[in-house]
């Protein structure tokens, strides 16, 4: 008989699985799920799935040491899975928080919302860890469905199925240019192997890999490019962000985002990183197009949650920078550099985005939610602290220092520079001076317009809670930023040991 | 001697097994397509699909073989019954340009055709590939193909088994999220209820006057 496989590295996600599960039932078997029973059972589910969050929180810091692999080497935890699992962990948790009141006026307080998040965070971290192309499509799929799910969450709401019907036609779509892609990969290589492939490739650095296998790595380049939202991948972005229920929006734009990126970052870097000069431009393609979109795209909205869908298809365009410089191949030290800036840059990110829609989440007049950046006209007369921490997240995503988005794309352009790819430093930085116009109008519009209607007051504990703690994080990294950047540094050498 | 004229004998039944199989499949799969009544094209597609399954367990592959019949006849073929009995199709009305398509449908069968005889034509096995297999291939006849694939699917592969698990249920939780309704007006069974009731709860004991009603 086989010996059972070592479990303690995927110890964090065998626990949030079987949370998940144990929740599902505990929820099931509550009396009453309906009307104001069924409130109070999704709120205690909620409140248990971010102590699910928490626990697997401290189960990831306590357990990484080193590189483990297991199940036959198809799972890896190492200082890279290590990071991004805490962001995305710490995603979901706030996605959850801000979360909670929304659901209960809308209607929609149902306890599969919190199971649902914490299945997704599953395929999250499983994408993360995944050392294989069957655990990276696996893990994909389960983080998709609930995603899925999810954006159609609330579902007498026409916008909001049509969300989650086009986010599932579409999804489906990449899933199987993704699978095409890997099938070839296989065909072409014989293995599925992370490591085997980067060993093949590594072999023979010389001979130019055959025409089959460079269309596997465009083909699961393409899907991946669709699950970060990146241009031309991006069509589904601004419609599913505007029908998704607006918690949700915010758990889009952050834990998946992330997520993919971390598994594109691994793929490109692992098995493919002797292949640079086959994917290099691709990628350097898709950064530029998704920067100039998502800069010139945006000035035109007028609802907010389009207005960030676009900005969060600009920001992806200034990490995928980060990944050209590593492809650009030469000195080791600005190919980590490269990739250290996109660890930075996802994470003060997670914290800018989910400051900005906790704002959007307190936007609500009258008991309904409004999403116009119109109705922010005033702010600052109504709700002077808001005002200031949307002030806060939009000058720093517009990247003026000293605040901690200026850093985030200063690592970036800083690689860049090193390594030689001047024309991707200048448009990035030409395109964030476009994006500023829009950040800054919303300033414009909270400070200098007349207020016309007052929002909705008070915000709640809550909201409160997390509008000061990540607007204290973007506020002050400046002073402190040791923390990040030598985590950031770790989990670089972590990729870049294998 | 003996032996050999065992083997023979069994040969000649496989042989025949196999003609049976073959015949019944091939006939079920024109049937399906002729049939006037959709409910019985679907039943020749059950027949078709156990007639295959014959086929798979004469070539040694067993566990394809109850695939076969508890996905396809027991969740596939049911599932199109009930689709065929729910759905208001003038199948008559849909005949009707059926010789006007044959050319053009004739055309694309022809096309597939040569493909498929050029693929298998063409189809050379590499002699190494036998050896770099992931897994070893157990010799014929030690293991079961059940047994071989459940030893793998529950030790190398035990991850990805799981990891599809974790899918189907997150399927199954999000088909309930978005289409369970409670309904209002719904009477349900409460067994508890039932059980709990006493002749005292349901049974009045009135002294009627002779002569009046209640």
């Amino acid at each position: 008989m086989a010996d059972v496989p070592n479990l303690m590295p995927a110890l964090p996600e065998i626990f949030l699985v079987c949370a998940a599960m144990a929740l599902l039932m505990l929820g099931v078997f509550q009396t009453g799920n309906e009307g104001k029973e069924g409130v109070k059972t999704a709120h205690l589910i909620s409140n248990l799935s971010l102590t699910a969050l928490v626990l697997t929180l401290l189960l990831v810091t306590t357990i990484a040491s080193g590189p483990m692999r297991t199940f036959g080497g198809m799972f890896i935890n190492d200082a890279f899975a290590v990071f991004f699992k805490v962001l995305v962990l710490i995603a979901s948790a706030l996605a959850i928080t801000i979360s909670q009141e929304y659901v209960t006026r809308q209607g929609i307080a149902r306890l599969e919302f919190g199971v649902l998040i914490l299945l997704a965070t599953v395929g999250m971290m499983m994408m993360i860890s995944a050392n294989d192309l069957m655990a990276m499509y696996l893990g994909l799929e389960v983080q998709s469905l609930a995603l899925y799910v999810l954006a159609s969450f609330q579902r007498d709401d026409l916008r909001s199925t049509e969300a989650g019907l086009k986010y599932f036609v579409l999804g489906a779509l990449a899933s199987g240019l993704l699978l095409y892609g890997c099938s070839l990969v296989y065909g072409f290589s014989g293995t599925t192997s992370f490591d085997t492939l980067a060993a093949l490739f590594g072999a023979h650095p010389a001979e130019a890999p055959s025409v089959g296998l460079v269309i596997g790595i465009v083909f699961i380049l393409a899907g991946l490019a669709f699950k970060v939202s990146a241009v031309p991948f991006h069509m589904w972005t601004p419609d599913v962000y505007e029908g998704a229920p607006t918690p949700v929006t915010a758990f889009f734009s952050i834990g998946p985002k992330i997520a993919a990126l971390a598994l594109f970052l691994r793929i490109m870097i692992g098995p493919f990183g002797d292949l640079a000069a086959q994917w290099q431009q691709i990628v350097v393609f898709i950064a530029i197009a998704s920067m100039v979109l998502g800069a010139f795209a945006a000035i035109n909205q007028t609802n907010i949650k389009r207005l960030m869908a676009y900005s969060s298809i600009g920001h992806i365009g200034y990490a995928l920078i980060g990944l050209a410089v590593a492809g650009q191949g030469g000195d080791g030290a600005v190919r980590e550099a490269g990739i250290q800036g996109v660890l930075i840059y996802m994470a003060i990110y997670l914290f800018m985005n989910v400051g900005t829609f906790a704002c959007i989440l307190c936007m609500r007049r009258s008991d309904h939610m409004v999403e116009d950046i119109d109705d922010l006209a005033g702010l600052s007369k109504s709700h002077p602290m808001m005002a200031l921490a949307l002030a806060i997240f939009m000058f720093s995503m517009a990247g003026i220092p000293p605040l901690a988005g200026f850093f985030g794309k200063f690592y970036i352009f800083l690689a860049a520079v090193e390594a030689e790819l001047y024309g991707l430093a200048v448009i990035g930085v030409l395109s964030s001076v476009v994006a500023a116009f829009y950040y800054l109008r919303i300033v414009k519009v909270m400070y200098f317009d007349a207020l016309a209607d007052s929002l909705e007051k008070p915000i709640g504990r809550d909201m409160a809670g997390v509008l000061v703690g990540t607007s204290l994080i973007i506020l002050l990294f400046f002073a402190w930023p040791t923390p990040l950047l030598s985590a950031a540094a770790a989990a670089t050498r972590g990729l870049f040991a294998g | 001697m003996h032996e050999f004229v065992h083997g023979g004998a069994a040969m000649i039944v496989q042989a025949l097994a196999f003609y049976l199989f073959a015949f019944v499949t091939v006939t079920s799969g024109v049937m399906v397509i002729s049939a006037r009544n959709p409910v019985h094209s679907v039943l020749f597609l059950i027949a078709a699909f156990f007639s295959s399954a014959g086929l798979f367990v004469l070539l040694g592959a067993e566990f394809l073989a109850m695939i076969l019949i508890v996905v396809y006849v027991g969740a596939v073929a049911v599932l199109f019954m009930f689709v065929v009995m729910m759905l208001d199709i003038n199948y008559t009305e849909m005949r009707q340009g059926f010789l006007r398509y044959l050319p053009i449908g004739g055309l694309i069968g022809l096309v597939l055709l040569v493909e498929l005889l050029v693929v298998v034509g063409g189809w050379a096995l590499s002699p190494e590939a036998a050896h770099s297999g992931a897994a070893p291939m157990p010799a014929p006849g030690v293991l079961s193909n059940t047994h071989a694939l459940g030893e793998l699917l529950y030790t190398r592969y035990v991850y990805l088994f799981q990891a599809a698990g974790i899918v189907l249920l997150v399927a199954m939780i999000g088909a309930i999220v978005l289409t369970h309704r409670q309904r209002e007006g719904v009477r349900r069974q409460r067994i508890s209820d039932q059980l709990q009731r006493r002749a005292e709860d349901s049974v009045e004991v009135r002294d009627v006057p002779t002569g009046k009603g209640i």
